[in-house]
């Protein structure tokens, strides 16, 4: 396995959308190669040759290479977008789209990303060290295919509308995440370590959430069905079940009709009508905590 | 004078006859003529094949339920868009709604010239002009509906055939519409109170007519008129196994009526994307073809044309003015939905759909839009449609002319589906050895829907005096030649001439065009009850002014082509 | 003497009341009286008379006062700074009719700008919540001719859209509604006990932002499937009775406005308001409208996407179009530093965006073209005024429920002055010329989002 690695020399005064940097855009070029591929900034393109310094060699398929992009790419869009082998190392903070539709290989974020990393991921395996912005492995809009498989795995916190329209795969959270989780999922996994705001498997028809912290607002939805015990990172506990989202439309397999499943810590209070003064508290700790977004999903 | 000489190419031109001749089309002011002076610039089209610019008698390409489909599918745009042809042209998009740019120039590369939206509501009929203004290059016209018409409806209850007729004289020049559209006649009322109208004889809630009533009343007042083109119809039932009865006892409807109009139309009613019509069996599980006695009745009444509707097997969306099938359909496939009921006139919905390889419906559905194409004796009442978007976006006119001009092709297509065993038990495509030829072709897709629509004299030919909507492809029809190397090159012509001007080079779009917009203007006698129901109803029940309803200015129709009418009689 | 004009397109909200009666000098330049407007309407056209309008194009001095310039001179400056800027955000076009905004489109694909329009900061929640489940809708037309259940969501039309009840919604007599207001009911959901509420059969005062858990509990309602005692602050008997009422309509309409499509989560609030409606129709007919808040903002949103395929917050910049509210949306760009100049048309961001946002724009080359004097004019570094659309010009404007109608031109404009689409043409022609060496995304062919 080869490695390239590039560095970023100056910070774009727009966002620079880099999608040629994965294995796949790079591998069995030569490094002037590499150098002369177009990245894009509004209206005008340059190459990776004016934004970065390229080192080190690739190999001739992505699955034998590997990519470390070194720097503060905070301001750089689309790191590895649809990677299909290999392996990305991104690592600073890097923005929006990281991950996004990728099928395969190994990609690690060291720092924090920005909204839509792993939209639509089809396979692979993605891990951000910090935090994650809004809409983490979702769907792109409007389609009804969101993650399909694969792993993400978030160190930190992430933002609103995680697994939105998930159908197949896993998300880990090990820190809090805001609103809207799984909502619309047919299929899949999230779980989450830390805490929940509200509307956890709103209009979910299938697959499943874990939730060990607390959730300050249950959907009306969802029901007790008993304990059952579960197994997360190998660790078995046994939590609270439920089944939901009632108000949503589900299949019938064998006669009996799936719904999406969702489990709670069994200490944690499932009730309805947490405090107020309690959902403040938390909701301006979390504005103050970095990347996690104000309320809402989109500024739109 | 502009004159341009396509030489030596293999024409073929169903109007004049030629089949595969090698000959010269010549072109002088944007005229087809006999011949033209040595200054003319000539093309060379040695070794390739020469045919008049494709009609298009059924797409729904522009109004409100098309745009509602590209705006609610950002989905539709993700990838494979690419950047522009030129720096004349605009940018495109969208796959199977794509924007009003795309549609001209992909149009405008497979040769297509002209290109009729076939379901207007009469309520936004200024939208539906605002994109086609916004289509370049082809020429359009747009067909209102009317077979769910609250004036229809009340005046067909009681026969009123010349009142309905002055009814649609004045909301053709409205509406700048350009033909009489029936679109699950009765049952879109019906879903205004989430109901259906399933067969003919159904009746309509509170309005106490049937479909029947409405389409026989239709095709009289169409003939009454003397319109170009005929009723244009979409019938009940569409969509749902066993409906080929249905579909029959439509068709009957418009037996015993003549025609009457001075553009060379034979047929008395156009039958849509018949494909959507021809379905046996009484559930999904027994689903099967029943093009063999749709196709019997059609190739033995000269007084009907219909066209295919041809399934492409792609991700598309579905969109028709039958709302009431739209919601049973995303009752069956969970996808988004969006409907709109249009006050007094009519509805719409659309719905995403998959037609996978791997689901045997699906291809059933596929390979009856083929069946009717190659069952059809006479190939100038079949037209090739995809009812674009609904059974397929357009642009995949040059695949179904492979399946459809290729046997090779279509059996391995079949071959290799999922379920190929039980969609070959369904269907009769497996034993269906035709191929359709190169002159079929040009009858099936230029002087066919041409003649249909009442505009013979002008499309679909490459007679003098016609207009020099001009189309070579780079393909031998001498042979030997591939299903591939067909579908390449019906998708890129090698040139277009669109009324003259040369639009298309080497599949690249290199002109706008000039394009126009076509609509009947239907004189009749001064109504003076039409006229007081007219204000009354838009007093009381519509929800704009009389006044602000009329289509009309340079901003919507810059460049009109009105069809002049005359059913104006002596009292 | 006087004429009137009739049949005149009211040309400030969404609901655009097309019936109103001015009556005009006999010279054709003085609006003397409206009738059958409402007060915000007539006030519009009223306004519009103003005797210290500007009526020339002004620019911004170093010391902050204004310079009036000429026309060719804005024209230039437009041109110059959009044809430099690398990615320009083209926001507004929501007050304009659909021919400038299509002339403004030819200016945006010719720059690689970002075109944006008001939904960006009211109804674009529900454009995204449409494109996740669609939308089952009807014209305005079939509420007033049908409908015996109206609920109204988070909108207080009383204020935001007066003649909305008395035109379409709760009053009108139609074909199957004779009976008027008498054979209506009316539900209104809002955390306030709103003008609209107090009209109400029933009046559902909800926790602030849980609508979203609420339009859920009917969804579970619907189903006949248990809910939590409370639900948003509502006791679930009032929920199912509620729900109940809903299903038994004849033919139910939904309204809904910014009070559910700005507050926490947004888009899905739409969207599951629409789920409600979607499950409606398995046991009645229901529909769903967003009250739309600028007369042409729907406009917008039907010409982008015949033009482009999306219905705001399009990027052209790299020679496709492409759209992710959340990244192209005008707000965003703003606070990401992500665009390089900003052209206003139609719309008043200055009091619109958040604050942060506005501090951006005046830090950036800006240029607005409107009619007033606005907090947008006064931070941007040129302001073009020009003819009031729908008064001094026509032009087509698409209702909330998307009808479209052709505004009326009802006096002169005062003398000398353009209209947005004149002056949006000259500029396009301006940047065609600049651009002629190096048209935007000609040079090589790539795949959107990133290819
Ligand atoms: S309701 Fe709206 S459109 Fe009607 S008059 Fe009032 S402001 Fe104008
Ligand atoms: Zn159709």
């Amino acid at each position: 396995m080869e490695t390239v690695t590039l560095t970023i020399k100056k910070t774009p005064t727009l966002m620079l959308e880099a999608e040629a940097i994965s294995p796949d855009g790079l591998a069995g070029k030569s490094l002037d190669q590499i150098k002369a591929l177009p990245v894009h900034m509004g209206r005008e393109q340059f190459t990776i040759g004016e934004y970065f310094d390229v080192t080190g060699a690739t190999s001739a398929t992505a699955g034998e290479t590997k990519v470390v992009v070194k720097g503060d790419l905070s301001r750089v869009k689309y790191l590895g977008t649809k990677m299909s082998a290999g392996e990305l190392v991104i690592e600073g903070n890097a923005d929006m789209y990281v991950g996004a539709w990728m099928s395969g290989g190994k990609l690690t974020a060291k720092g924090s990303v920005d909204g839509f990393a792993g939209t639509g991921m089809k396979g692979g395996e993605l891990l951000i060290e910090g935090n994650a912005g809004n809409y983490l492995g979702s769907a792109y809009r409007g389609d009804w295919r969101g993650m399909q498989a694969g792993l993400i795995r978030v160190k930190g916190n992430v933002g609103s509308d995680t697994g939105y329209f998930m159908n197949g795969g896993e998300i880990i959270i090990e820190g809090n995440a805001d609103v809207h989780v799984g909502t619309h999922a047919e299929g899949g996994k999230i779980v989450i370590k830390g805490n929940a705001k509200s509307r956890v498997g709103g209009q979910m028809v299938e697959g499943t959430i874990i939730l060990f912290g607390t959730v300050d607002v249950m959907m009306p939805g969802f029901k007790y069905i008993g304990d059952e015990e579960i197994e997360v990172d190998g660790q078995k506990t046994v939590m609270s079940a439920y089944i939901g989202d009632l108000g949503e439309r589900h299949r019938k397999r064998k006669g009996e009709s799936v719904y999406g499943k969702l489990y709670l810590a069994k200490a944690a209070p499932a009730d309805a009508g947490a405090s107020r003064d309690a959902r403040l508290a938390r909701a301006r700790e979390a504005k103050k905590a970095r990347f996690v977004p104000v309320e809402g999903t989109t500024s739109a | 004078m502009a004159e341009y000489l396509i030489k030596n190419g293999f024409v073929f031109d169903p109007v004049t006859g030629v089949k595969g001749d090698k000959k010269d089309v010549a072109i002088r002011d944007g005229k087809i003529v006999d011949s033209v002076s040595s200054s003319a610039k000539v093309y060379d089209a040695a070794g390739k094949t020469v045919m008049a610019g494709a009609v298009e008698v059924h797409a729904h390409v522009a109004g409100p339920k098309v745009n509602e489909g590209r705006n609610y599918r950002p989905e539709d745009k993700l990838f494979g868009t690419r950047v522009r042809d030129s720096k004349d042209t605009r940018m495109t998009g969208g796959f199977s709604i794509p924007t009003t740019f795309k549609t001209g120039y992909s149009y405008a590369k497979m040769g297509y010239t002209v290109v009729m939206e076939a379901a207007m509501p009469p309520l936004y009929a200024r939208h539906v002009h605002e994109e086609m203004r916004d289509t370049p290059i082809i020429d359009q016209g747009a067909f209102p509906v009317f077979g769910n018409n609250w004036f229809v409806l009340e005046y067909l209850k009681n026969n009123e055939v010349e009142n309905t007729a002055a009814y649609i004289a004045w909301l053709l020049r409205a509406s700048k519409g350009y033909a009489v559209k029936v679109v699950n006649p009765g049952g879109t009322e019906a879903w205004a109170w989430g109901l259906n109208c399933l067969s003919v004889n159904d009746p309509v809630p509170y309005f106490d007519i049937t479909p029947a009533q409405i389409v026989k009343g239709l095709i009289e007042a169409n003939e009454y008129l003397g319109l170009p083109h005929s009723i244009h119809i979409h019938a009940n039932n569409l969509g749902n196994p066993g409906n080929f009865q249905t579909t029959l006892d439509t068709f009957k409807l418009a037996e015993g009526y003549k025609t009457n109009n001075k553009f060379g139309r034979e047929q008395t009613m156009h039958h849509t994307h018949v494909q959507f019509h021809s379905y046996g069996g009484d559930n999904w599980g027994n689903f099967e073809s029943k093009a063999d006695a749709i196709m019997d009745y059609v190739n033995a009444n000269p007084n009907l044309t219909i066209d295919t509707g041809n399934v492409t097997l792609d991700e598309t969306t579905t969109m028709t003015a039958d709302g009431p099938f739209e919601h049973h359909l995303t009752e069956l496939n969970h996808l988004k939905w969006a409907n709109v009921d249009v006050e007094l006139e009519t509805a719409a919905g659309i719905v995403p759909y998959v037609y996978s390889p791997d689901i045997k419906v699906c291809a059933i559905q596929w390979a009856i839009g083929l069946e009717l194409a190659l069952l059809a004796k006479d190939p100038m009442r079949c037209f090739i449609t995809t009812d674009h978007p609904n059974a397929g976006p357009f642009t995949r006119y040059p695949r179904i002319m492979k399946w459809l001009m290729s046997k090779e092709s279509r059996d391995e297509r079949l071959n290799t589906f999922k379920h190929a065993d039980k969609v070959i038990s369904s269907t009769l495509l497996a034993g269906l050895d035709r191929e359709i030829t190169f002159y079929e072709l040009a009858q099936m897709t230029r002087a066919g829907p041409a003649k249909a629509l009442g505009l013979a004299g002008t499309y679909g030919g490459l007679a003098p005096g016609m207009d020099a909507d001009v189309v070579v492809y780079d393909i031998n029809p001498e042979g030997p030649f591939t299903g591939e190397d067909i579908e390449r090159a019906f998708t890129d012509a090698s040139l277009v001439f669109k009324t003259g001007t040369l639009v298309v080079e080497n599949g690249r779009v290199i002109n706008n065009g000039n394009k126009r917009t076509l609509w009947v203007d239907a004189k009749v006698n001064e109504n003076a009850q039409v006229m007081r129901d007219v204000e009354e109803k838009f007093l009381k029940y519509y929800s704009v002014s009389l006044k602000n309803y009329e289509v009309q200015g340079h901003h919507y129709i810059p460049n009109p082509y009105a069809i002049e009418v005359d059913a104006t009689s002596e009292v | 003497m006087a004429k009137t004009v009739t049949d005149v397109i009211c040309p400030f909200c969404g609901t655009l009341c097309d019936d109103l009666e001015v009556q005009v000098s006999d010279d054709g330049t003085k609006i003397l009286e409206v009738y059958n407007a409402c007060a915000i309407g007539a006030e519009k056209f009223l306004h519009s008379q103003a005797k210290d309008r500007i009526t020339r194009p002004r620019m911004q001095q170093e010391d902050g006062s204004y310079k009036e310039v000429s026309y060719d001179e804005a024209v230039e400056y437009t041109a110059q700074m959009l044809a430099k800027a690398k990615k320009p955000l083209m926001y507004g076009w929501s007050s304009t009719s659909c021919e400038a905004q299509s002339v403004g489109h030819e200016i945006a694909e010719a720059v690689g700008g970002v075109v944006d329009n008001t939904a960006t900061v009211c109804h674009g929640s529900s454009l995204i919540a449409i494109q996740d489940v669609g939308i089952p809708s009807c014209t305005l037309g079939e509420v007033k001719n049908r409908a015996d259940l109206v609920v109204f969501w988070g909108c207080n039309p009383s204020h935001a859209h007066p003649r909305h009840l008395s035109r379409y919604s709760i009053f009108p007599r139609g074909f199957f509604t004779g009976k008027g207001h008498k054979g209506r009911k009316m539900i209104v959901v809002d955390p306030r006990n709103t003008d609209t509420m107090k009209m109400a059969d029933v009046g559902l005062q909800l926790e602030q932002g849980r609508d979203y858990e609420l339009l859920s509990a009917l969804r579970v309602a619907f189903r006949g499937e248990d809910l939590p005692d409370v639900v948003a602050g509502i006791p679930k008997e009032r929920i199912y009775e509620a729900a109940e009422m809903m299903k038994n309509a004849r033919f139910g309409v939904i309204f809904f406005g910014m009070g559910v499509t700005q507050s926490l989560g947004k888009n899905h609030n739409i969207d599951i308001a629409i789920m409600v409606t979607k499950d409606l129709n398995e046991f009645t007919k229901f529909s769903i409208i967003a009250m739309r808040g600028h007369y042409n903002v729907t406009g917008s949103g039907a010409v982008l996407g015949w033009q482009f395929g999306f219905p705001f917050a399009t990027d052209l910049s790299r020679g496709f179009a492409r759209y992710n509210p959340g990244e192209t949306t005008s707000n965003d760009l703003l606070r990401r530093d992500e665009c390089d100049a900003v052209f206003v048309l139609g719309s008043d961001p200055g009091a619109h965006f958040p604050i942060s946002s506005v501090r951006k724009i005046a830090h950036l080359p800006s240029v607005a073209v409107d009619p007033h004097i606005t907090p947008t004019t006064e931070i941007s570094k040129l302001h073009v005024p020009v003819a009031f659309v729908g008064i001094e010009v026509g032009g087509c404007c698409y209702r909330m429920d998307n009808v479209p109608i052709e505004s009326r031109k009802v006096v002169e404009p005062p003398e000398g002055m353009m209209t947005d689409t004149d002056f949006l043409a000259r500029v396009r022609d301006r940047v065609v010329e600049l651009k002629a060496q190096a048209p935007v995304g000609t040079q090589s062919t790539a795949e959107a989002q990133g290819a």
